[in-house]
């Protein structure tokens, strides 16, 4: 450890987690998490994504700020919230992509830039245009070395290893026999898998997921979380999780960090989706109904008063009419 | 003489062959860096652009030959210009398609009014819109060799992230390739390309090299070797064997290397077709133990 990232390091240990949050619920430690499957993390573990006060704004609307996070290696976080209350740009920040407005972010100890290979990064669309003649296994290899220049030549032993490297990922997502067909010829369900190979790729210490379900069917979803979940078990990779329906990963999921109107609220499942809580955080009334194992969202009395995201938000933070569809499974 | 001996003649093929190995050579360069850019032309859906290009690289040449200046330094300002214009203005697909209908137009006017105003032969006017056989002289087969290096150069550089950036971008972008620094730099080298392809066969049949060998490697193979390999394999026999066919004749090579390249494209499409019914690469019987195996992990979680 270098003796900057040492003090860092330092730093990090002695901020007071969440006395400067402006946020109105006061993030919890990860490391004193009960979460619902506890992580042996030991305090001296190194975060792989940190931040402190973290802000983003664009001009006058102040998407979050105070954010401080400390994930430890091998957590599931789901991010929740409506759209527009700054996800997805939380995940851009932490590929390097949107700088902050205000405060910093660090990936295992290092300032968030772009290109780190301790990222893997799951994107939301799904689809790969049908002009595009490439095989599942030259997209996993992209996540490999896609980034390098040059011709991909290399001796016949580390063409071996490069194959045998991929046929591994692709195996470890249950895509070994799709390694080559044509990606334009995958279902959605299997292409995300491929892309989570790709994404696994660099061996990183943390997976950023942008909705990786959204345009996936149900078996599919479940079968791509049920994925996700193992390899952060087997190899302790964290995983941010951006998603709408807070359902598809509730089983797995660790800690919740909640963004609606410019604030947050972090911490277990149990302890964030609460109505209390939303309430509080939406300031306005919010029902959050557990039933058969699932959680929804929904405003409490009028459908059509009060509460802003009622138009615009779906999945977690159901909207009014959103409960029935809730239900399908 | 009937249209037989018009089409295919081979009298005194040995001496037109002696002559003609300059047309040979640059149509066997083209056919290579035209199957090699054409990969990328299909993949990012630049096929429109290709022949924007090619018509302002038309409209370059003409005006070259009106005023006596090389007309290959003429044909490359020509598409370098519509190649910027295109990659800088034309973004988003949409933007790009109608902007190249707006540009395209205007190339093929000035070239028109530049080959009207020129008082020379009327082959030579010709053969820049369809092809010419006899046109590659010493210097202009230079220009072309040395395009062909700095081509071939700058994407055998670029291939993995161009490709990364094609395929995928968002997530090209996340691992740090340039992919807004790379299209620019995809558009100089595609229209380098063309300015050379439009030397061989002529404004109107660019896309003849650019598109259709890549299009034709597509249809039967998704291979990363194997694509670019093919593509530069269909490439090179249609030009090489456009000018073989035509060197007897009375009539220009552009018929003969469409046919043939169309001829490719048709048998890959209808292996490719094929190869599709009997369900391409293995994984449909495989499919549904694995999907099984996957359904029982949350209780194992």
């Amino acid at each position: 450890m270098s003796a900057e990232q040492m003090k860092r390091q330092t730093i990090m240990d002695s901020a007071t987690p969440g006395a400067a949050s402006s946020g109105i619920a006061a993030p919890i430690a990860a490391a004193s998490l009960g979460a619902p499957a506890p992580r042996p993390v030991a305090s001296a573990v190194q975060p792989v994504v940190s931040t402190r006060e973290a802000g983003l704004a664009f001009g006058d609307r102040v998407l979050w700020s105070g954010l401080d996070l400390d994930i430890p290696p091998g957590q599931f976080v789901a991010i929740l919230g409506s759209n527009g209350s700054g996800k997805t740009s939380l995940i851009r920040v932490l590929l390097g992509e949107q700088p902050l407005s205000t405060g910093e972010a660090w990936i295992a100890g290092e300032p968030v830039r772009r290109g780190s290979t301790l990222v893997g990064y799951v994107p939301q669309k799904v689809s790969i245009d049908s002009a595009t003649m490439v095989k599942a296994r030259d997209v996993v290899r992209m996540g490999l070395d896609g980034h390098r220049w040059g011709m991909p030549i290399g001796t016949a032993r580390t063409r071996h290893e490069v194959r045998r490297t991929i046929d591994e990922l692709l195996a470890s997502v249950g895509a070994a026999q799709l390694a080559d067909a044509p990606v334009s010829m995958l279902s959605g369900g299997e292409l995300q898998r491929v892309r989570v190979a790709a994404a696994l790729a660099s061996n990183p210490s943390i997976l950023l997921c942008d909705e990786p379900l959204a345009a996936l069917d149900l078996r599919h979803q479940q079968e791509v979380a049920a994925l996700l979940d193992r390899r952060r078990r087997e190899h302790d990779t964290a995983v941010l999780f951006v998603t709408h329906d807070i359902n598809a990963v509730l089983d797995y999921v660790d800690q919740v960090l909640y963004l609606a109107a410019g604030r947050f609220r972090l911490g277990p499942p149990e302890e964030v989706l609460t109505s209390e809580g939303l309430t509080e955080l939406y300031g306005a009334p919010v029902d959050v109904i557990r039933t058969q194992g699932r959680v929804i969202v929904v405003a409490s009395t009028d459908p059509t008063a009060g509460l802003h995201l009622s138009h615009d938000d779906h999945g977690a933070t159901d909207p009014p009419a959103g409960p029935t569809r809730r239900f399908r499974r | 003489m009937s249209v037989w001996d018009k089409l295919f003649s081979f009298q005194n093929y040995a001496e037109l062959l002696g002559l003609l190995h300059n047309s040979i050579l640059a149509g066997a360069l083209l056919g290579l860096i035209g199957g090699l850019i054409g990969v990328f032309v299909v993949m990012r859906d630049l096929t429109f652009a290709v022949h924007g290009i090619s018509e302002l690289s038309f409209a370059g040449a003409a005006f070259a030959l009106l005023v006596g200046f090389n007309v290959v330094i003429g044909s490359i300002l020509g598409s370098l210009s519509a190649a910027l214009l295109i990659g800088f203005l034309g973004v988003r697909a949409r933007e790009r398609s109608s902007f190249i209908g707006v540009l395209m137009p205007f190339g093929l006017g000035l070239g028109v009014l530049f080959l009207a105003l020129y008082p020379g032969r009327a082959a030579n006017k010709f053969g820049l819109l369809t092809g010419q056989i006899v046109a590659v002289d010493d210097p202009q087969l230079f220009w072309m060799l040395g395009v062909s290096v700095i081509v071939i150069a700058v994407l055998a550089v670029l291939w993995r992230p161009l490709m990364f950036a094609t395929v995928d971008p968002e997530i090209a972008a996340a691992r740090g390739v340039p992919v807004r620094a790379l299209s620019p730099v995809f558009m100089i080298v595609l229209g380098l390309t063309v300015a050379m392809a439009v030397q061989v066969v002529g404004a109107l049949l660019v896309l003849a090299l650019l598109v259709t060998p890549a299009a034709a490697a597509m249809r039967v193979t998704a291979s990363a070797l194997w694509v670019p390999v093919l593509s530069v394999t269909f490439g090179v026999t249609s030009v090489v064997g456009g000018i073989l066919l035509a060197l007897g004749g009375s009539l220009p090579i552009s018929p003969y290397v469409t046919t043939i390249s169309f001829l490719i494209y048709v048998v890959c499409r209808i292996t490719g077709n094929r190869r599709l019914r009997r369900g391409w690469a293995r994984r449909t019987e495989l499919s549904q133990p694995p999907a099984a195996e996957e359904r029982r992990e949350p209780s194992v979680a």
